[in-house]
């Protein structure tokens, strides 16, 4: 950055502030990259849409934000962030994966416990849904590897249309996200997300 | 902001005699036709409210929305105006971390940073609310020795522990450390909220060594610009090369000799000075300006009459004796040549006494200083200070630790990334 562009943006303008926050956001921030699939999903929409009227694909509506994951030594961990659906109709993610562990589920937590969302997870048109602890998260089932914090791990989202998302999430050492885990919806052992 | 609650009860009647003499005088001032213009800019809870209507939050001199800008050439710390209320932090790394941790630590540090600088939450912030006043928030980040070597990079000859001066009663708890973080604010509930998330995020790399706290004026008591006093009662940092001019440039930043990664950064020494209020009780007036050079009512020098006036080191009273003495502490720390000038960051601490201890209190400066490089502006300084200074006597360096400050970073890049992502040695 030159020294002029710096000293014209030290001005603590409410504007300035607005600015700044977009690239604060994009550090970590998910970045899209299209998968090979997703890319010629992407190339045969295209060709359709020329013909069907313009409609968008999943992955082209649905943006990742401020994606993290619990750091974790081994077992289960979740990952969180805000899914924004940019286009007027609901998109429902069907599946998500991941390198870092053999089985990714869409979970939420109910009465502090958690459980399998059912039928996937739909992000309604033109809204924004919060993965958060106590709430939707990504669960991560059979680690690969321990997740350090710090580490960048990768997560692949599968929508209603067959597109995919990649995406990545900043790993981080987390003291909470501890609910238990009702694998079943009767009284089956429970376990914790690791920590 | 405050807000005045108004409820009343027979009990606060009773103890209401001021605020109900506020209220007259307002009165009054309405009666003489001039409350309109003797109160313009004055809230009404400080007047005293009329019974019922509440009164309008006092917002003078709010400022919990400043921001200072986290992306840039340079820390933006280095050069901003100070916060009233700072944490200066050390750590150690732990064993096995090595190049690739670190980059992966600065990752952390520098988006947790980039955040709450700019008021906006962290990631897997917990009380995402006490961002929201950033009250003008930097965070700067440093690297000890051990940092620079677990990193592999070229390490300054200066970045080592400063030579031992025979004023130094070095405490270990104060002293040293793998890498700093000065974590800055006008609010101290944000220098906390901001400190223990960075420390959250530390925790996998590294561990406390010390943390030392400090406070300036607090936002609003003085006018903006104006000099902070240490809790000797002196103007200090006259001297300082302000922000934005050459002399402070010149001053602080990496010069063409230090290594790539540094260039754009500079130094910290931070020294924890203890200043015996106790024995300085004794000392009368003029005491205390001919041992600083300066009078005490406003700061300026013993041979002029503003703060700013230059140091005249040659004057003699009608006695001939110089007016500022040979062994006074602005004489001893005088700099004239623009490229061995330091700046200094003071916050001053006071702390409690340790149990049992036969004084009233642990008093303090912490004496930072920015310069480009130690061994040729902060040494020679501190030597001249070492071999002569009047205030010696009453103060003490109980810990030393330098630190080399990275440049700034752009939005996607990290603090401290040319150096982890430059050429590795060994």
């Amino acid at each position: 950055m030159s020294r002029a562009a710096f000293a014209a943006a030290k001005i603590p303008t409410r504007a300035a502030f607005a600015a700044a926050k977009i690239p604060t956001r994009a550090a970590f921030a998910a970045a899209k990259i299209p998968t090979r699939a997703a890319l010629v999903a992407a190339i045969a929409l295209t060709l359709a849409a020329c013909s069907a009227g313009g409609d968008t694909k999943g992955s082209d509506s649905l943006t990742v934000t401020d994606a993290w994951a619990k750091a974790a030594d081994s077992s289960m961990t979740a990952a969180f962030g805000e899914i924004t659906n940019s286009s007027a109709h609901d998109i429902t993610i069907v599946a998500a994966s991941s390198p870092a562990a053999t089985e990714v589920q869409m979970h939420e937590v109910v009465d502090s416990t958690m459980r399998k969302v059912d039928g996937g997870l739909v992000i309604p048109a033109g809204q924004t849904r919060r993965l958060q602890p106590g709430g939707f998260h990504l669960m991560f089932i059979g680690l690969t590897a321990p997740i350090k914090a710090g580490d960048v791990v990768s997560l692949t989202l599968t929508f209603d249309d067959d597109s995919q998302l990649t995406f990545t999430a900043v790993a981080k050492d987390f003291t909470g996200a501890n609910e238990s885990y009702d694998a079943g919806m009767s009284m089956s052992p429970s376990a914790s997300m690791g920590g | 902001m405050i807000q005045r609650d108004n409820r009343t009860s027979a009990a606060d009647a009773v103890a209401s005699g001021p605020s109900r003499r506020r209220f007259l005088a307002a009165g009054a001032a309405v009666g003489a036709g001039a409350f309109a213009a003797g109160t313009a800019g004055v809230a009404l809870d400080r007047q005293g409210a009329l019974p019922g209507s509440p009164p309008p939050p006092d917002e003078a001199g709010t400022n919990g929305k400043r921001i200072v800008p986290f992306y840039g050439e340079h820390q933006a710390g280095i050069a901003a105006r100070p916060g009233a209320f700072a944490s200066l932090v050390a750590l150690d790394l732990n064993s096995g971390v090595g190049r690739e941790r670190l980059a992966a630590w600065m990752r952390l540090i520098t988006d947790d940073a980039a955040r709450l600088t700019q008021g906006s939450a962290a990631l897997a912030d917990v009380e995402p609310e006490l961002a929201a006043t950033p009250a003008g928030l930097t965070v700067t980040v440093g690297f000890g020795p051990g940092f620079v070597d677990r990193a592999r990079g070229a390490r300054p000859d200066w970045l080592a522990p400063l030579p031992a001066f025979g004023i130094d009663k070095l405490q270990d708890e104060w002293s040293g450390g793998d890498a700093l973080l000065i974590v800055a604010s006008d609010e101290p509930g944000t220098v906390a909220h901001a400190l223990r998330m960075l420390l959250k995020d530390s925790r996998a790399f590294a561990t406390l060594r010390w943390r030392q706290d400090g406070f300036r004026r607090a936002y609003g008591s003085d006018p903006h610009g104006m000099t902070m006093r240490n809790l000797f009662g002196q103007v200090d940092g006259t001297a300082n090369p302000r922000p934005g001019t050459a002399d402070f440039d010149t001053a602080v930043w990496a010069r063409p000799d230090a290594p790539a990664w540094l260039q754009g950064g500079t130094s910290f020494v931070l020294r924890r000075i203890a200043l015996d209020l106790d024995r300085w009780d004794s000392v009368d007036r003029v005491g205390r300006e001919n041992t600083i050079g300066r009078r005490l009512a406003d700061g300026s020098p013993l041979t002029g009459t503003h703060e700013t006036d230059p140091l005249d080191l040659e004057a003699v009273d009608p006695h001939g004796l110089q007016v500022i003495s040979s062994v006074a502490h602005v004489r001893r720390a005088h700099v004239t040549d623009p490229t061995k000038h330091i700046v200094r960051l003071g916050y001053n601490y006071e702390e409690r006494p340790a149990r049992g201890a036969d004084t009233l209190s642990q008093t303090g400066l912490l004496f930072g200083t920015w310069q480009a490089n130690v061994t040729e502006q902060f040494v020679p300084i501190q030597r001249a200070l070492d071999e002569a200074d009047l205030l010696n006597v009453w103060t003490t360096p109980i810990g030393s630790a330098v630190f080399a400050m990275p440049p700034g970073c752009a939005a996607g890049e990290y603090l401290g990334q040319a150096l982890l992502e430059g050429p590795a040695s060994g």
